[in-house]
C-alpha cells in the first residue's frame, strides 16, 4: 500500500490551500477517490490523521467521496462496469493497478469487444475537492 | 467544478530533495538514449554521486535489459522505494507491467508518469537521469511543467535524419529558456563533421562522440564489465565537461 505517500500529497495539498483561502485553522477536508485507485480508506485515514499532527489541518474531519468507476471502449462504445472486470484479477494485477491505476490497459479487456483502448468515463484518481 | 491534483505539488516536493535532473533526450529513436542514460548513471554512481536511474519510455521501456534487471517487488516506504542496485537506484514501469505491453492514449500516459513521480520515493540524490523516450509528447511536457531544474543531455546519430529532429527539440528548449547540456554523437564511424557545425550553428555545445561498438549488446547486464568498457571510456570525458 502507498497510501502514507498519497496521504502525504493531499496534506501538502491542503495546508497549501488553506494558505491561498487565509484559513488559520481548518475543520473539514473534502476528498474524492476513485474506485480504480482501489485506496485503503482506513490506511488512508490512519496516515492522514498522523501527518496533519502539529499543523492546523490536525483533528479536521475527512470527508471521503467514493466515486465508482465506469469505463467506456473507443472501439466499440461499449460502456462497462469497473468493478466486475478487476475482481477477476490476481492480488498481483490488482496491486500494480493500485500503484499504476492505467495499467488496467494491461490487464483488462472490453467485455464486449476485447480490446485494449477504453477510457475511465468517471472513477480514477485522489483529489482534493475543498477545505473549510 | 476543479478540484486540486495533488501529486502535483507533491512531484515538485520530491524534485526539491533532487541537486539535478538530466532528461537524455533525442526526439528521433534509435540513437543509444537508454545505452547512453545506463551508462551516465552508472559513471556518476561510480564516482560517488548519489545517482538515480528512471525509465520514462513507458511504452518500451529497457534499462531494464541493460541493467540486467528482472521484475522484482519494490519496498515501501511513503510511497515506492527505488530498486538498489550496487547504491544506483533504479526505477521502470516494468515493476508494474510484469513487462507486458502497456498500451494507452496520450491522456493516460500523462496520468501514469504524474502517478510514477508521485510514488516513487528517490529522497536525497545527487543526480536523477531520465532515460526519455523519443519525441517531445507528454513525458517531455510533463517534465518541463513539473521541475524547473530539468537540463537536458541531447543524443544524435551522425545522420541528417537524426539531425533534423534534434534540431526541433533544440528549438522547443530553447524557446522555453531551458537548460541544454550540449549533444553528444553517438555510434560515429567516420569522421564526418555534420554534427559539429550543426551545433555550431545553433550555438549548443558539442560535447564529444562515442564511436560505434558492435558488440555493446554482449556485455550488457554485467555492470562491473560496462563500467570498465570502451564506451564508459569516451562517456566518462564527455561526463566530466558537464559535472563541472
Amino acid at each position: 500500500m502507498h497510501e502514507w505517500a498519497l496521504a502525504d500529497a493531499i496534506v501538502n495539498s491542503s495546508l497549501k490551500l488553506a494558505k491561498d483561502k487565509g484559513l488559520p485553522k481548518v475543520n473539514e477536508i473534502f476528498i474524492r477517490i476513485g474506485e480504480v485507485n482501489n485506496i485503503d480508506i482506513d490506511a488512508f485515514n490512519f496516515a492522514l490523521s498522523e501527518i496533519m499532527k502539529g499543523t492546523i489541518l490536525e483533528n479536521s474531519k475527512i470527508i471521503f467521496n467514493e466515486i465508482q468507476a465506469n469505463l467506456k471502449c473507443n472501439n466499440c462504445g461499449f460502456i462497462f462496469n469497473y468493478k466486475n472486470e478487476f475482481d477477476r484479477l490476481s492480488e498481483d494485477e490488482k496491486e500494480s493497478i493500485h500503484f499504476i491505476p492505467e495499467t488496467v490497459h494491461i490487464y483488462i479487456r472490453c467485455p464486449n469487444c476485447g480490446s485494449v483502448d477504453f477510457d475511465f468515463i468517471e472513477g480514477r484518481g485522489i483529489f482534493l475537492e475543498d477545505i473549510k | 467544478m476543479n478540484f486540486l491534483d495533488p501529486r502535483v505539488d507533491y512531484i515538485k516536493k520530491r524534485f526539491e530533495k533532487i541537486d539535478r535532473v538530466i532528461g537524455v533526450s533525442s526526439a528521433k529513436g534509435g540513437v543509444g538514449k537508454t545505452t547512453i542514460s545506463v551508462f551516465t548513471s552508472l559513471l556518476l554512481k561510480q564516482k560517488g554521486y548519489k545517482t538515480g536511474l528512471l525509465d520514462l519510455d513507458i511504452y518500451g521501456p529497457s534499462t531494464h535489459i541493460i541493467l540486467g534487471v528482472k521484475n522484482r517487488k519494490l519496498k515501501e516506504n511513503f510511497g515506492v522505494e527505488p530498486l538498489d542496485i550496487d547504491n544506483l537506484k533504479f526505477f521502470s514501469s516494468i515493476f508494474f507491467t510484469d513487462n507486458k505491453p502497456f498500451p494507452m492514449r496520450g491522456n493516460e500516459l500523462s496520468d501514469a508518469i504524474l502517478e510514477i513521480l508521485t510514488i516513487v520515493n528517490w529522497d536525497e540524490l545527487n543526480f536523477l537521469i531520465i532515460d526519455m523516450p523519443p519525441g517531445f509528447g507528454e513525458p517531455t511536457l510533463d517534465l518541463l511543467r513539473l521541475t524547473k531544474k530539468i537540463e537536458f543531455l541531447i543524443i544524435t546519430n551522425p545522420s541528417i535524419i537524426s539531425l533534423e529532429t534534434v534540431k526541433k527539440l533544440i528549438q522547443i528548449l530553447n524557446e522555453g529558456k531551458y537548460k541544454i547540456l550540449g549533444v553528444i554523437e553517438n555510434m560515429k564511424s567516420t569522421e564526418d563533421d555534420l554534427i559539429i557545425k550543426s551545433c555550431e550553428e545553433l550555438k549548443i555545445d558539442y560535447l564529444g562522440s562515442i564511436p560505434y561498438f558492435y558488440d555493446i549488446e554482449t556485455i550488457f547486464g554485467n555492470v562491473d564489465t560496462m563500467i570498465e568498457s570502451n564506451v564508459s571510456l569516451y562517456l566518462d570525458k564527455i561526463l566530466n565537461k558537464i559535472l563541472i
